[in-house]
C-alpha cells in the first residue's frame, strides 16, 4: 500500500525562528490523522508546505507519490483554509461550478455538493450575505470536489455549531473508508477525540506526541483521581485505610498515578458493603494535550 | 483552456456585478458623444470626412481612457485575491498561474472591447447623422478599434504585474495611478521638455523617435495618426507620426500587451501566498 503523505525530518525557518523542526509523519489511505497546537506551533506552516504554496529548507515530503504542489499532486489534493474566504459577489452555486470546472469536473455538480453540506437553499444567494458557519461550508463542498486522496483541512470545524460539527465529521468517516487520507488541524483535543486514527501535537515547531489518543493517555501518565463514597459512618476507616485522601463533603478524595490505579481498587474493594460507590476519573484530553503542548516551557 | 474560461466566466460575472461593465460603457459612450458633438465644428473646412474627423479626437480621449479603465479593473487582480483570502486555495487547485491570469485577462478585455465598441459605435452613428461621406473613415474607426483594445490589452498586463508587486490593493492602486499618470501624461511632457532644450541635437533626431515607440500609448497615438487620413486634423505628435514609419509603431502596438502579460506572469509567479 502507497503512503498518501510521507514527511521525514522537515524544517523551515522563518526570519531565524525555527516554525518546524524534524517533523516527520506518514499518512496510509484511509488514515484520519489531527494535527495539534496552540497557534503558532507550526501547524498552518505544515500545511502550506504540503500543499506547496511555500518552500521549505530540509527534509523530505512527498504528497500521493510526487513534489509537494507539482500538478499531479495538486490534482489530487484538496485543501480547506483557516478561515474560508470567496468572492462576496458571487453566489455559493457560481463558486462550486468555478471550482468544478478548475478540477475538469462538470459545474453541474455545484447542486449536489451544496446539499452535502446542508447548504442548498442559500445556494443562489451571494457568498457577501452567509454567516462564517456558511462560508466555512462552501470551503468543505469545495474540498469535497472529486474524489481527493488527501484532505488538508486547517481548522475545519472553527465556525460550526455542535451539530454541523457532528455532520461533518460524518462525512469525513465516510471519506476515510473509501480511501481518502484526511489530515487536520485543531486547536482543542476535545474536538477530535475518538474521529482520529492518530493524533499529532505539535508545539514550537517540534514534534512532541504522536499516537492514538490511549498512546498519549500512557505516555503521559498523568495522575487518576478518585472520588470514594462510604457507607454512613465508615468514613474515618476508609480514610486510614487510604493515605493521601482528602475529606470532602462525606466523600473521599484521592489522585494516584496510572501503575498504582489497580492495587488501590482491590484496597477499596476489600471493604465490600462499607462502600457505596467509587468513581474514577482518567485524566481529562485538555490535561493531556497541556501536559505535551507546554513541555517546552510554553 | 477549460480551466481558463472557467475563470474569465466567473470574472466577468463579478465584473458584471461590480458595475465594471455598466462603469465602462457609461464612460466610453459619454465621451464619445462629447467628442462628436464638440468636433463638429471644423467640418467642410479641412476637406475630410466626418467620421475622419472624429476618430482624429477618439484617438486622444482613447489614450487617456483606455489605460486608465484598464488600470481600474487590473490593479485589484492579484492584490485582492491575497487581501480577501482566496489566493492560498485558489493555487492549491490544479490550475497554472499564468491560466489564473490569462481567465482575468480575457474577461477584463471583453468588458474593455464592449465599452470601446458601445463608444466608437456611438460616436460613428453621430458622424453619419451629419455627414453621409462618413463611410471614408470607417477604416481608421476600425484601426481605432482594434488597437484600442490592445492598448487596454497592455495596461491591464501592466496591471495585473503591479497588483502582484504591491500585494496590497491600496498599494497596487497607488502604483497603477502612478503608471497612468507617468505613461500618459508625463512621459509626454518630458519628451516635450527634452526637445525643446535638445534643438536639433541627437536627442531629437535619434533618441525621440524610439522614446515614442517604447511607450505603448505614444505607439498607439503615432500608429493612428499615420494610418489616418485625418493626420491634418490632429494637433501634437502628428508631425512626428510622419517621421516614423507605420509598421514600427504597428509593431509597438502588437508587442506590447504580449510583453505586459508576460511582466505580468512573472510577477505573480512571484508572489507566496
Amino acid at each position: 500500500m502507497t503512503l498518501t503523505l510521507k514527511i521525514s525530518a522537515l524544517t523551515k525557518t522563518f526570519a531565524g525562528v525555527k516554525a518546524l523542526d524534524a517533523v516527520s509523519l506518514d499518512i496510509a489511505p484511509g488514515q484520519r490523522v489531527a494535527l495539534l497546537g496552540h497557534n503558532g506551533a507550526g501547524k498552518s506552516t505544515m500545511m502550506k508546505i504540503i500543499l506547496g504554496l511555500i518552500p521549505y529548507d530540509s527534509g523530505t515530503v512527498e504528497v500521493c507519490g510526487g513534489r509537494p504542489g507539482a500538478p499531479a499532486a495538486r490534482a489530487q489534493v484538496a485543501y480547506l483554509p483557516e478561515n474560508a474566504a470567496f468572492h462576496p459577489a458571487l453566489t455559493g452555486q457560481e463558486q462550486i461550478a468555478h471550482y468544478l470546472s478548475l478540477r475538469g469536473e462538470s459545474p453541474k455538480l455545484a447542486m449536489d455538493l451544496l446539499e452535502r453540506v446542508g447548504l442548498h437553499a442559500a445556494a443562489r444567494r451571494r457568498i457577501g450575505t452567509y454567516s462564517k458557519g456558511m462560508r466555512q461550508r462552501v470551503g468543505l463542498a469545495q474540498a469535497l470536489i472529486g474524489k481527493p486522496r488527501l484532505l488538508v483541512l486547517d481548522e475545519p470545524t472553527s465556525g460550526l455549531d455542535p451539530v454541523s460539527r457532528r455532520d461533518f465529521y460524518a462525512l469525513l468517516d465516510g471519506l476515510a473508508a473509501e480511501g481518502a487520507s484526511i489530515l487536520l488541524s485543531s486547536h482543542a483535543l476535545t474536538e477530535v477525540e475518538a474521529r482520529t486514527d492518530r493524533i499529532l501535537i505539535l508545539s514550537g515547531g517540534r514534534m512532541v506526541a504522536m499516537g492514538t489518543l490511549a498512546d498519549l493517555r500512557r505516555t503521559a501518565a498523568l495522575p487518576v483521581a478518585m472520588q470514594v463514597t462510604a457507607r454512613n459512618g465508615y468514613i474515618s476507616e476508609l480514610a486510614a485505610a487510604l493515605p493521601g485522601a482528602i475529606r470532602v463533603e462525606g466523600d473521599l478524595r484521592l489522585t494516584c498515578a496510572q501503575d498504582e490505579k489497580l492495587p488501590i481498587l482491590a484496597r477499596i474493594a476489600g471493604f465490600g458493603d462499607k462502600v457505596a460507590d467509587i468513581e474514577v476519573v482518567p485524566p481529562s484530553l485538555e490535561d493531556i494535550y497541556s501536559h505535551f503542548s507546554r513541555r517546552d516551557g510554553q | 483552456m477549460t480551466r481558463i474560461l472557467a475563470t474569465a466566466r466567473s470574472e466577468f460575472r463579478i465584473s458584471l456585478r461590480n458595475r465594471w461593465v455598466a462603469i465602462a460603457v457609461v464612460l466610453m459612450g459619454l465621451f464619445a458623444l462629447v467628442l462628436s458633438a464638440a468636433g463638429s465644428a471644423p467640418t467642410g473646412e479641412l476637406g475630410v470626412d466626418r467620421l475622419s474627423v472624429t476618430v482624429a479626437s477618439l484617438t486622444s480621449l482613447t489614450v487617456y481612457l483606455v489605460p486608465l479603465l484598464a488600470l481600474l479593473m487590473s490593479f485589484d487582480a492579484v492584490a485582492g485575491e491575497v487581501e480577501r483570502g482566496t489566493l492560498p486555495l485558489l493555487l492549491t487547485y490544479p490550475v497554472a498561474r499564468v491560466e489564473i491570469l490569462l481567465g482575468k485577462f480575457l474577461a477584463h478585455l471583453t468588458v474593455l472591447a464592449i465599452a470601446v465598441a458601445v463608444g466608437f459605435a456611438l460616436a460613428a452613428a453621430a458622424a453619419f447623422r451629419s455627414d453621409a461621406g462618413s463611410v471614408e473613415g470607417l477604416p481608421a474607426l476600425w484601426r481605432l478599434g482594434w488597437s484600442s483594445i490592445l492598448l487596454g490589452a497592455t495596461f491591464l498586463g501592466a496591471g495585473y504585474a503591479l497588483s502582484s508587486l504591491a500585494r496590497r490593493p491600496s498599494g497596487a492602486a497607488g502604483l497603477a495611478m502612478g503608471l497612468w499618470l507617468g505613461a500618459v501624461v508625463l512621459y509626454d511632457l518630458g519628451l516635450l521638455a527634452a526637445v525643446v532644450a535638445n534643438g536639433d541635437g541627437w536627442f531629437t533626431t535619434t533618441a525621440f523617435p524610439f522614446a515614442l515607440l517604447a511607450n505603448p500609448a505614444d505607439a498607439f497615438r503615432l500608429y493612428n495618426l499615420a494610418a489616418s487620413q485625418a493626420t491634418s486634423a490632429a494637433a501634437g505628435i502628428a508631425g512626428a507620426a510622419n517621421a516614423i514609419p507605420i509598421w514600427q509603431s504597428a509593431a509597438s502596438v502588437l508587442v506590447w500587451p504580449v510583453l505586459a502579460l508576460a511582466l505580468a506572469t512573472a510577477a505573480f509567479r512571484k508572489v507566496t501566498p
